[in-house]
């Protein structure tokens, strides 16, 4: 190594610890900004240290760079207006096609390696692994991350789809990429079997999303992160680059612990979710059918609503995919804000699920203006349901379902958020239908529960009024 | 080459290790973000694609320069812009505008 590898080296380290800071101050909202600034600074740190390294020690022509750059432009150019317009709703699906594009990049950069070696005498194993490895991830993220965005987003339908001899075809498709994979390795470069590694791949990807059921396909998204992840760190054995190799380990760290988290909060293990689509579990969502005594509901009005709530002093609201699905973030806020004026005091309960992808609900909240001192997490919340009078459940089933308390049905053992703990609850729903778990829920049978059956964008706007009329009454 | 590929391990699971520690810590609230964050540092990749560019000489070479550029910068640009567009939307709450009455009238 000479000095002026071990500085780059070092810049490179540099650059990383940058990551790590920048990550790390994501652990408060004060401060997540700012640390997304660092990460971004550590980038450009890594990207012009790169190219002075590489203008100096191998230079290459000027076709390589001008097709670099004018690639680069197009990219930039793609990336910054879709991040620039998407809805907050549309985050996963976006998160997905950038996934997409990172295992992409990845795979291009090891497979162009490999062909920048192929006029050589064989590759060396500890480089040769690596590239096959990156062209086999990356290729899978490049596919399943695409189809799981066209899902997310409706283009592809969110069922599950199979079709006679899908398994057979995915499995077939798993060999033949390792098998060529394995034969790449050995004997002078063939860019043929590299290519088949890659084909392979690409229909390997597409099998194994397209069966994952829509409401699956956010763990699927997380999963595909950490596989990003691995195939970037990958790319970094290959071209033997530091910073790729830092950079892509901690995604694939990132993506691992979100996918497991977001399991445990489904109450569902990844490999059931995964496997789910070779044909068993996924339809419960269809089978559970409402069964129960509908005569113990009782229903309210927008009025009954409102008084109930304006009497109250303190109101947990319990947003859930009903509300994300119908975008009624905006009008959630109002309704708070019209309460806190009124002198309410007012906090989201939010369950890590909420929304599309962990998380995904404090942003949505995030955009309607709502202080983030007023999203609990699941700990706090359930702290504060005790003291609550009013559990106001917005498009949320799952996650407040007191069974979960029980040992026996499919959502045992899930953390959910104590809703049935406040004095009285009042849920805004649109029908009595399960909800992703597939089972009924006692809390909308309980006495001390209303049920106001209305679409929530509609039904808060409603309440609102409602309040609004019965305040300056 | 084997002492190259024993360092880069090493390096590689220290920083998984780092970066399980790390996220770990990364209250729910702020997941979202954080995976868009980590969405975007893996956009790194554009410093992979900057090496295949300077070792391109034939036209496949240049193919793949060239998707490697398209997709790493998409991958970067995008992914820091819309984690930034997220994460300055989580306002503090004596930042909240629009003034409203009696906000703590209880």
């Amino acid at each position: 190594m000479s000095i002026f590898e071990f500085v780059v080296g070092v810049i490179y380290l540099a650059s990383a610890a940058l990551f790590v800071v920048g990550l790390h101050m994501m652990r408060a909202p004060s401060t997540a900004r700012r640390g997304n600034l660092i990460s971004a600074g550590g980038m450009i740190v890594a990207v012009l240290t790169t190219i002075v390294f590489v203008l100096i020690s191998t230079g290459g022509n000027w076709i390589g760079w001008s097709v670099l750059v004018v690639g680069a432009a197009v990219g930039a150019a793609f990336g910054i207006v879709q991040a620039r317009r998407v809805k907050m709703t549309a985050i996963p699906q976006l998160v997905s096609i950038f996934n997409a594009v990172g295992g992409g990049a990845a795979a291009a950069v090891a497979f162009a390696d490999f062909v920048a070696h192929s006029p050589r005498t064989p590759v060396e194993l500890t480089v040769s692994i690596p590239i096959v490895l990156d062209v086999l991830i990356g290729s899978v993220t490049f596919a399943g991350s695409v189809i799981a965005a066209g899902k997310l987003q409706g283009i592809i339908p969110g069922k599950p789809l199979t079709f006679p001899g899908a398994r057979a075809l995915n499995v077939l498709a798993a060999v033949v990429a390792v098998g060529a994979g394995v034969l790449a390795l050995f004997g002078p470069p063939n860019l043929l079997l590299l290519l088949v590694v890659l084909v392979a791949s690409l229909v390997f990807g597409v099998l194994m999303v397209l069966p994952i059921g829509g409401a699956d396909a956010p763990v699927i998204v997380s999963l595909l992160n950490a596989f990003t992840g691995l195939a970037v760190a990958m790319a970094g054995f290959a071209i033997n680059n530091q910073a790729l190799i830092i950079a892509g380990a901690l995604v694939g760290a990132a993506g691992t612990i979100l996918t497991l988290q977001m399991a445990k909060a489904m109450n569902r293990s990844v490999g059931a979710i995964v496997l789910g689509g070779f044909g068993t579990g996924d339809t419960q969502t269809a089978a559970g059918s409402d069964t129960e005594d509908l005569t113990n509901i009782r229903e309210l009005t927008a009025d009954d609503v409102a008084i109930q709530l304006a009497y109250a002093q303190h109101v947990l609201i319990v947003p859930g995919y009903g509300l994300a699905a119908a975008q009624a973030q905006h009008e959630v806020a109002e309704l708070a804000k019209l309460l806190i004026a009124h002198g309410v005091d007012v906090k989201y309960a939010i369950h890590p699920v909420a929304g599309r992808m962990p998380g995904h609900m404090n942003v949505l909240l995030a955009e309607a203006n709502v202080p983030y001192d007023q999203m609990l997490q699941i700990d706090e919340a359930n702290a504060a349901f005790d003291n609550c009078d009013v559990a106001l459940v917005v498009g949320a089933n799952d996650v407040c379902n007191p069974d979960a308390r029980k040992p026996g049905n499919a959502v045992s053992g899930m953390p959910i958020l104590n809703a049935d703990h406040a004095k009285s609850v009042v849920v805004i729903k649109r029908s009595m239908r399960p909800g992703y778990a597939g089972i009924s829920n006692p809390l909308f049978t309980d006495p001390k529960t209303g049920m106001f059956f209305a679409d929530a964008k509609q039904g808060l706007a409603d309440i609102t009024t409602a309040v609004k009329e019965y305040v300056t009454a | 080459m084997i002492e190259t590929l024993y360092s880069n391990l090493a390096i590689f699971i220290l920083s998984l290790l780092v970066g399980v520690e790390v996220i770990s810590k990364i209250p729910s609230t702020l997941h979202t973000p954080m995976m868009s964050g980590a969405n975007a540092i893996h956009g790194v990749v554009v410093a992979g694609a900057i090496v295949t560019a300077s070792l391109a000489n034939s036209p496949t070479g240049y193919v793949l320069t060239f998707l490697a550029g398209v997709f790493a910068a998409a991958n970067v640009f995008g992914g820091y812009v819309v984690t930034d567009r997220m994460l300055q939307m989580f306002t503090r709450p004596t930042a909240t505008t629009k003034p409203t009455p009696s906000k703590d009238a209880s």
